[in-house]
């Protein structure tokens, strides 16, 4: 064989044929608008819920929930209308997930009111008591930075002018600190004091847990 | 030594590195798998489950991984070629800036920045670290190609080449990321394009360092441990061309059932079936070379690592294509059944294969006998007897939770709820944990037993 004389050749050889599988099922697909289809009935995160979504990349949720419900009828029947590839568009990146430690989450969205993610991430096993899940409640003791949230939204092009993201902070923030919050009361019980009339980590994650799966209604009624 | 002064202070680095990894990487993994039971211990952010399970991954694959294929892969070309590294001091910094590389890697992942993108977590400063130093590598390995004194490359050679150019191209492409600040970025893929991209370098991450290299040291190693020249050239040479090209096009099977286009899945399922034939051209021609001398399993202490290697790589490439399949994918896909078949690779086929290696290695570089054959025996079996509970109990685990998922009433509603499903693995998830002690007490004998080696007086006999 005169190839295995010629390390250069080899090497380029090699390249070559790694690359056409690679081609074929990667880098074509990422030239097919199919592949990852978009639709207007599904909305951006606002810069709240990106925030919390990045908190939620920061600490490897994704290590124990999956993002995407399979279409078989026992998933569908546990979790909600299976996932479709435009539920997807704004995902950077995307956080399906490989492993159900935990259950899936992406029909969580509206599945409980706030106040029950406040009190589950601040002790899961109080209200579980035999779950494996980690306590998250020092989420509620960190204020949330939002000095990079335009400039998040602008990388990953949702279309946002720097007074719609300010206007999104607002809007939230006038939301949980509101006197008639209806998840108030836990709320005040998980955060400290101090920050109860702040944006917290813990609101920006429950913020962003509740989109979820939440536009999937009105893209099936576009069907 | 007559050795034309081949360049053994840099495999003797990258293999303690190694080994430094390998404890840490396990110290991590056995604290998670208390986690998985006993919630108590995510003591503080930075010991929690999420960011936990990354440095685990990340220490033992990149860590441990790398630096045993780093090792290998300086002994392997300079003997096959026989010539020095043409670049000495290229390949000591590349030690340093590894090992730098990786220490700053587990402090980031602890402090939670991390993309989320399996075995490519990294945020993107490393990731300009990692390439430089697969250059780094790359430079000497291709010095010392051109350079070479035997005209014929050898099949370890031609499987060196392959991960050094494909890991460079995996890594660079699923890593293309827009920076927001030093600590975070965003990947320039959305969705299901990301899901792609990142399965196309998860799968082949691992088929390029947990298997090429390792297949390397294989076909390089086990001739060497037995006197026995290797079964069939020819079927090497099928065997390898035929897993290259394959393997590329499987990443999506880990995205069955997924929206990723129903299409991508199906070829990812063909192909995967048809990677099972080059992957046991290996396993055959491992056991072929054996022919006739089977009784060296039993008076060479080596062949026993190499063949059980070699069995745990056959029934691994048999598994992973059938968990691919779509109807079996539906059952046991997030289940602990993947957990047990990864690490039925990782801790049968990966380590059993780097452990004979360096034991055949660090006492020839060293000039030195192994300190203690009995050691390296206690050390075989703990990791095997480690292992094989390890990966049964999760793939009995997996049969159960995969079963509970799907269990519906005589009316249709769902039998269990998902805590359930959870508490009732927590028996098998001690069983789990007990089973990585006895694995991590063979690490920590294998260990020993090679710095012992190291810091015996060298013999002048050895040649």
């Amino acid at each position: 064989m005169g190839i295995t004389s010629k390390p250069v050749v080899f090497a380029i050889l090699s390249a070559v044929v790694i690359l056409i599988g690679t081609t074929v099922t990667v880098f074509v697909p990422l030239f097919m608008p199919s592949t990852q289809p978009v639709s207007a009935a599904i909305k951006p995160y606002t810069a709240v819920e990106l925030e919390g979504r990045d908190i939620y990349i920061r600490e490897g949720c994704n290590n124990c929930h999956t993002q995407t419900v399979r279409p078989l009828r026992t998933e569908v029947l546990r979790y909600g209308e299976y996932s479709k590839a435009e539920e997807f568009a704004y995902d950077r990146p995307f956080l399906w997930g490989s492993r159900r430690t935990g259950p899936d989450l992406n029909r969580v969205g509206g599945k409980y009111p706030d106040a029950w993610h406040y009190k589950h991430m601040q002790s899961p096993q109080g209200m579980f008591e035999k779950s494996n899940m980690p306590p998250y409640g020092w989420l509620a003791k960190n204020r949330l930075d939002t000095t990079y949230s335009y400039k998040k939204t602008s990388i990953l092009g949702y279309g946002y002018s720097e007074n719609d993201v300010r206007q999104q902070i607002a809007q939230y923030h006038a939301t949980v600190t509101d006197g008639t919050y209806s998840s108030k009361e836990s709320r005040d019980q998980v955060t400290p004091p101090e920050l109860r009339q702040e944006l917290t980590e813990m609101d920006a994650m429950i913020a962003y847990l509740q989109k979820l799966g939440r536009d999937v209604k009105n893209l099936e009624a576009t069907k | 030594m007559s050795e034309a002064g081949y360049n053994y202070r840099i495999v003797r680095g990258f293999a303690f590195s190694a080994l430094f990894w390998l404890i840490i990487g396990l110290v991590v993994g056995l604290w998670i798998a208390f986690e998985m039971f006993n919630p108590a211990l995510n003591l503080t952010p930075w010991l929690s489950f999420g960011r936990l399970r990354v440095v685990h991954t990340n220490g033992l694959g990149l860590g441990f991984g790398l630096a045993g294929i780093f090792a290998t892969s300086y002994y392997i070309l300079q003997r096959l070629t026989r010539v020095p590294l043409p670049f000495p001091r290229l390949a000591q910094a590349h030690l340093y800036l590894f090992n730098a590389a990786i220490a700053l890697a587990a402090v980031s992942l602890f402090a939670g920045m991390n993309t989320t993108k399996e075995y490519a977590e990294l945020e993107w400063p490393l990731d300009i670290g990692v390439v430089i130093f697969w250059v780094m590598f790359a430079v000497n390995v291709f010095g010392t190609l051109i350079k070479r004194r035997e005209k014929q490359m050898y099949i370890s050679l031609w499987y060196i080449i392959a991960m050094t150019v494909t890991i460079a191209i995996l890594y660079i492409v699923n890593n293309l990321e827009i920076p927001v600040t030093l600590f975070k970025s965003y990947s320039i893929y959305s969705g299901a394009n990301d899901a792609n991209v990142e399965w196309w370098y998860g799968h082949n991450i691992v088929g390029f360092i947990f298997t090429v290299p390792i297949l390397a040291m294989f076909y390089y190693f086990l001739p060497k441990a037995t006197g026995l020249p290797i079964y069939s050239h020819r079927l090497s040479i099928i065997s390898f061309w035929a897993l290259i090209f394959a393997y590329l096009w499987t990443g999506a099977h880990h995205l069955m059932l997924t929206p990723l286009p129903e299409w991508i899945q199906t070829v990812a399922i063909a192909f995967s079936i048809f990677l099972i034939a080059p992957s046991w051209g290996s396993v055959v021609n491992g056991y072929y070379t054996l022919q006739g001398n089977w009784e060296q399993m039993r008076t060479n202490y080596l062949v026993k690592f190499f063949i059980a290697g070699i069995t745990f790589y056959g029934l691994q490439t048999l598994q992973g294509p059938l968990q691919g399949l779509r109807t079996l994918n539906a059952f046991f896909h997030y289940t602990d059944w993947v957990v047990g078949h990864v690490h039925m690779g990782t801790m049968g086929w990966v380590t059993m294969i780097i452990s004979a290696s360096f034991y055949y290695m660090i006492p020839r570089i060293t000039d030195t006998e192994l300190y203690s054959i009995k050691l390296a025996n206690s050390h075989f079996w703990l990791i095997l007897v480690g292992q094989l509970t390890w990966t049964i109990t999760m793939w009995i685990a997996g049969i159960q939770q995969g079963a509970m998922w799907k269990a519906t009433n005589p009316d249709g509603s769902l039998m269990y709820n998902f805590l359930d499903t959870v508490t009732s693995l927590y028996p098998y998830y001690r069983l789990r944990f007990a089973a990585g002690v006895i694995y991590f007490i063979g690490i920590l004998v294998f260990a020993w037993n090679l710095i012992m080696t190291v810091r015996q007086q060298p013999q002048q006999s050895e040649a």
